[in-house]
């Protein structure tokens, strides 16, 4: 044969070895040299984490009672990958499940709609989870339904039914607490978000509930537990062709909380039994706080607010319609600590404080006209009454405004009057934020409201703020409000252009406003009853807490809370003692004289102040009780209050003291310790036992069987 | 020389028959062995391929057993091949040609033809088997083009123009078919082939360089004229970036080499690649086959596969140089031509180097036609050494 074509045999055989070394080399640069990016990124194709959500810990009252449990509901869920591979995309599916489960088709399908998809409901409606995730469309389905959907396999591909734990309020002697419990709702994106490209396996998930408000938010990463994971191998289709690695959850902690189920219940039961004394009086009586803290730990014995809900109402999902309802009755938040009122006369045990060290006298008489005139402004007593030349103590007994109006009017002129600059003394304002108004009380409750003192500063703050609007409607002049009421238009302009102009002045009408607790002065009703705890202990404000301790599903205490001291009230030892001395005297002698009438407080003298304030827009005062019992050895500071409630004593005494009954075991005219709600007469010192298997030990003995971490564990 | 030596022999009557005790002695076993080798090595990979996609089937191993039977039929064709007279092959090589162009264009003809993945090029046969003749066509292209470029020549004489005409002719044809069916791969490979044909069969240089720059020239008018369907040029094109596009032909690109890359040195093991068994690459039991020896056996098993099929295309040449007329040599520069271009470019585009198309990894991919054409072809490779050796002896 020709040399040409020898010749050309051979480059094509040359030619055929280069393109299998071509072939030689790529393989090594994709496989050797970067194969670990694909052996990743065929990790990620491949593996499908199943998680298995971890019981949620319960939360207890200091006896061991279960504030917050669980229980098993069966629950239905759809698969929509199975769904989908039926010949009608699994209509027939749906229509089947949706009569046997009572539920009309449409409910079911709008669950199993993405978020943010064409055509989805709103959250919680609409599934915001993974699509591998079989989709909860129904709660507490009957056991016959479940097992008839499980049956009928054929019938049924891709639906399941099976026991999940879901929140239950075993709510003992009927308590509510929803505040405090707080409730859980579905993972937010933004906390997602901020978990950034986290792969711990305890992170959070699109699938996760989480506490969304109260301890369910507080303690959230302790009550969670970790999640049992599972990784899978799957296939294109979704199909598992093996388990790789499998970790069993770990239940969450229990939440032993420093609250009282009975003492609780008796607080709302109070509460609720001020709000409809207010409006059998007529007032308007919208809402109300109680708080009952121990004084000398600052731990949260009970606290309410009205109106409330019932926390049940979130598992599985709160409708539309219940939502409104919740947010139109302004239910959701807690009066108690996000809700902000004037204290009113309250505050006088601050203002008395004040005055004590600056100096005055605590002993001298001082006039309590039944009004003054200040700056052209006349400055009334309540009600007018007139007591003619009274001791500080009994100004404070009868809650006289005027004796601390002149108190006001002197440290105002002290500190440079009309002209003193901003930075000048402001005694009142600096006790109150001594005693920790206007600022955060630390409580383990998330969300609290912080509150502001009416002083010089704020005054010169808020008007840096607000003086362009004021400025501009002072130049407008209300022109609405002038077609109808040019006199009010008037009085709205004058009024805009004197604080456009002088609106950063503090002046002697403003400091005799704050000395009451009126003015811009805005407080929760914790923080009052932390400061009625720090007067009670001498000086010794603390932060307060709901939780007492930390301590595993297994009975491990991890973790025990103890008394946290936010700081000392520097206030002299004297002025402590004669408010100690005075607030006693509001209760025997004084504006809470009638609410305790017939109490034994010879033998539990309960040291106590009203308040009835003033707010604008309303002609019925915030209704106040504040006080502190034994005033001899103080151990609780209970506080009530009525927001539109009447006064003080009228509205509210009478539930503080069913409050202090309760507490004592008051019965008629006697004391018996053993009546007192709480067990033992007192708070514990000891903790509930938590048995190895997650049942609890109650103080009383009592083992609490509600459906605990374990026997919820087994379920299938 | 020694070629020359060798060709003063060639047109010596063939003295022994087709069998006989040489037939044995003068196989070449290398290439033999290696054939076997690559074709078990490939129906474990088969076996670890279809595993998956039939475990919920009543058996199993169906789709082994299957290629099974297509390996043993080879083998028969084979040596059927092997054995034929050389020239009762070259006298019947026409007819051979004629029956395999019937067959192309048989997919055309409703009821018959089959679409598998754009192309219609499968003709159905009854209890589900298919057959794709653009597998044989390639049979029967190298045997009539061998056939014409070294008919009626004197020794040491370059094909004359009408030949090398007619024998583009017979390329032409089966590609112009092909080309309707889709079937780009085949194309492609058939254009080698005929190149290659040309090129050995000692064609005037202008020929060759004439047909390549063709080749060339026609490809970019194709693409530029829009004469390719946007979906071909999208297919050919996207090995470049397979990432930008989640496209079919990307996905399965981008799902290919995930598995391969993720094989590293050593691979999972035998049905251990997550992309095999998780059936995330497409066909890999036929066309990507080359995933799972990529993902299973790692970089150590790929390189011995492509040794293992580099032997058999080092003793395809051997056997292309030693032929003892131009004919042989052009059957086998075919059969290595074919080989090795249909072995780079279905590998290549497992690897992300060359375009996605249709075609099988001979000797390894599961499907039956590929099966017997690969054997038959070996056979023939036999049939050019025996012819030789008996030649030459």
């Amino acid at each position: 044969m020709s040399e040409r074509s020898n010749l050309r045999l051979l480059v094509l055989a040359v030619l055929v070895t280069s393109l299998l070394g071509t072939l030689v080399a790529r393989a090594f640069y994709l496989q050797v040299m970067t194969g670990e990016t694909y052996r990743a990124a065929a990790e990620s194709n491949t593996v499908r984490e199943a998680v298995e959500p971890a019981v949620r810990g319960l939360i207890l009252d200091q006896a061991g009672r279960p504030l917050v449990g669980n229980r098993t509901s069966v629950v239905v869920t759809v698969d929509r990958q199975v769904l989908e591979k039926e010949d009608d995309g699994g209509e027939a599916v749906i229509r089947r499940l949706a009569k046997i489960l009572d539920m009309q088709e449409a409910k079911i399908a709008e669950r199993l709609v993405n978020c943010g998809t064409d055509g989805a409901k709103p959250p919680p409606i609409c599934w915001n989870g993974s699509s591998y995730q079989p989709i909860p469309v129904a709660n507490d389905v009957d056991t016959q339904t479940a097992l008839t959907i499980m049956e009928r396999r054929s019938d049924f591909p891709g639906i399941s039914a099976k026991l999940q734990a879901v929140r239950e309020y075993p709510a003992p002697f009927n308590v509510n607490a929803a505040h405090l419990l707080g409730y859980l709702g579905p993972v937010t994106e933004e906390q997602i978000a901020a978990q950034g490209d986290s792969q711990d396996p305890d992170r959070l998930r699109i699938t996760d509930t989480v506490g969304r408000t109260g301890l369910e938010r507080e303690y959230d990463a302790e009550l969670r537990g970790q999640p049992g994971i599972t990784t899978l191998a799957v296939d294109t289709s979704g199909q598992v062709t093996g388990t790789l690695t499998s970790t069993p959850p770990v239940a969450g902690n229990y939440v032993i909380t420093s609250l009282d189920a009975r003492l609780q219940s008796v607080v709302e039961g109070q509460l609720v039994a001020a709000i409809q004394r207010a409006r059998d009086e007529g007032y308007p009586g919208k809402s109300g706080a109680a708080v009952v803290v121990d004084v000398q730990t600052g731990h949260v014995l009970a606290m309410a607010s009205y109106p409330t809900y019932d926390p049940a109402i979130w598992i599985g999902g709160v409708t539309k319609k219940q939502y409104r309802e919740l947010i139109s009755t302004e239910a959701l938040s807690s009066n108690a600590y996000q809700g902000l009122f004037a204290p009113g006369s309250t505050f006088k045990v601050i203002s008395t404080a004040a005055a004590g060290k600056e100096g005055y006298s605590l002993y001298g008489q001082y006039p309590c006209p039944s009004s003054v005139r200040v700056g052209g402004q006349k400055f009334r007593n309540f009600e007018s009454s007139a007591y003619g030349r009274i001791s500080l103590a009994r100004a404070i007994e009868v809650s006289c405004n005027t004796v601390f109006y002149g108190l006001a009017e002197r440290m105002w002129l002290a500190a440079g009057g009309p002209e003193a600059g901003s930075a000048a003394a402001d005694p009142v304002a600096e006790t109150a934020k001594m005693f920790g108004l206007g600022s955060a009380t630390g409580v383990d409750l998330p969300g609290e409201s912080v509150g502001r003192v009416s002083s010089r500063e704020f005054k010169a703050e808020n008007w840096r703020a607000m003086r362009e609007s004021w400025c501009a409607n002072a130049a407008a002049g209300y022109p609405e409000t002038r077609k109808t009421d040019p006199k009010l238009a008037d009085y709205f302009t004058a009024l805009d252009k004197e604080n456009c102009e002088n609106g950063f002045l503090w002046r002697a009408g403003d400091a005799l406003n704050a000395i009451i607790g009126q003015g811009d002065t805005a407080v929760t009703p914790l923080q009052m009853a932390m400061v009625y705890a720090a007067v009670a202990n001498g000086g010794n404000l603390y932060q307060p807490q709901v939780a007492k301790a930390i301590v595993s599903a297994s009975g491990d205490v991890i973790k025990e809370f103890q008394p946290v001291l936010k700081s000392k009230v520097e206030v002299p030892k004297a002025t402590m003692t004669f408010l100690r001395r005075t607030l006693p005297g509001v209760t025997t002698a004084g504006s809470g004289e009638t609410a305790f009438a017939g109490f034994p407080l010879d033998q539990i003298p309960v040291a106590s102040k009203t308040g009835s304030a003033q707010v604008t827009g309303s002609d019925v005062s915030t209704s106040w009780y504040a006080s502190y019992a034994p005033a001899d050895d103080p151990k609780y500071a209970v506080i009530v209050m009525v927001t539109e409630g009447g006064t003080g004593s009228k509205t509210s005494g009478p539930s503080v003291r069913k409050i202090y009954e309760a507490l004592f075991g008051v019965r008629g005219g006697s004391v018996n310790p053993s009546d007192s709600v709480l067990l033992g007469g007192e708070p514990q010192d000891t903790l509930p036992i938590v048995r190895p298997d997650g049942t609890v030990i109650g103080l009383n003995g009592q083992t609490s069987g509600v459906a605990t971490a374990r026997s919820t564990r087994r379920s299938p | 020389m020694r070629t020359a030596y060798r060709e003063r022999y060639s047109t010596a009557p063939i003295a022994r028959g087709t069998g006989g005790p040489g037939y044995w002695r003068d196989l070449d076993w290398i290439l033999l062995g290696a054939a076997l080798t690559v074709t078990v090595f490939g129906s474990v990979l088969v076996w670890s391929a279809s595993r998956a996609d039939m475990a919920a089937e009543s058996d199993p191993q169906s789709y082994l057993k299957r290629h099974l039977v297509n390996v043993v039929i080879g083998l028969a064709l084979g040596v059927v091949a092997s054995r034929l007279d050389y020239r009762w092959l070259r006298a019947y090589t026409p007819i051979i040609y004629g029956a395999s162009m019937l067959m192309l264009v048989l997919p055309f003809v409703p009821g018959v033809g089959a679409r598998i993945a754009g192309a219609r090029a499968w003709i159905d046969l009854p209890g589900g088997m298919t057959i794709q003749p653009s597998e044989f066509a390639k049979v029967a292209v190298i045997l009539m083009m061998a056939a014409i470029l070294s008919e009626k020549r004197d020794i040491e004489s370059e094909p004359r123009d009408r030949d090398v005409l007619l024998s583009l002719g017979v390329a032409v044809l089966p590609i112009l078919i092909i080309l309707v069916q889709n079937d780009t791969g085949t194309v492609l490979i058939l254009g080698a082939v005929s190149l290659s044909l040309i090129a050995v069969s000692g064609a005037r240089t202008r020929w060759v360089v004439g047909l390549i720059g063709g080749a060339v020239i026609g490809g970019m008018l194709a693409i530029q004229l829009g004469l390719l369907k946007e979906y071909q040029v999208a297919r050919l094109t996207s090995f470049i970036n397979p990432t930008t596009d989640v496209g079919s032909a990307a996905y399965n690109a981008n799902q290919a080499r995930i598995a391969i890359g993720g094989g590293g040195m050593f691979g999972y093991g035998l049905f251990q690649g997550p992309q095999t068994q998780g059936k995330f690459v497409p066909v890999n039991e036929s066309d990507f086959i080359f995933t799972v020896v990529g993902e299973e056996f790692g970089f150590v098993g790929a390189v011995i596969l492509i040794l293992l099929m580099a032997i058999v295309l080092w003793r395809a040449v051997m056997i292309a140089f030693r032929a003892d007329d131009l004919y042989g040599r052009l059957v086998a520069t075919g059969i290595v031509a074919w080989l090795a271009f249909q072995m780079f470019e279905n590998i290549g585009m497992t690897l992300g180097i060359m375009p996605i198309t249709g075609i099988p990894l001979p000797l390894v991919s599961a499907g039956g036609t590929s099966m017997m054409a690969t054997w038959i072809a070996v056979g023939l490779l036999q049939n050019v050494r025996l012819h030789a050796q008996r030649a030459g002896v």
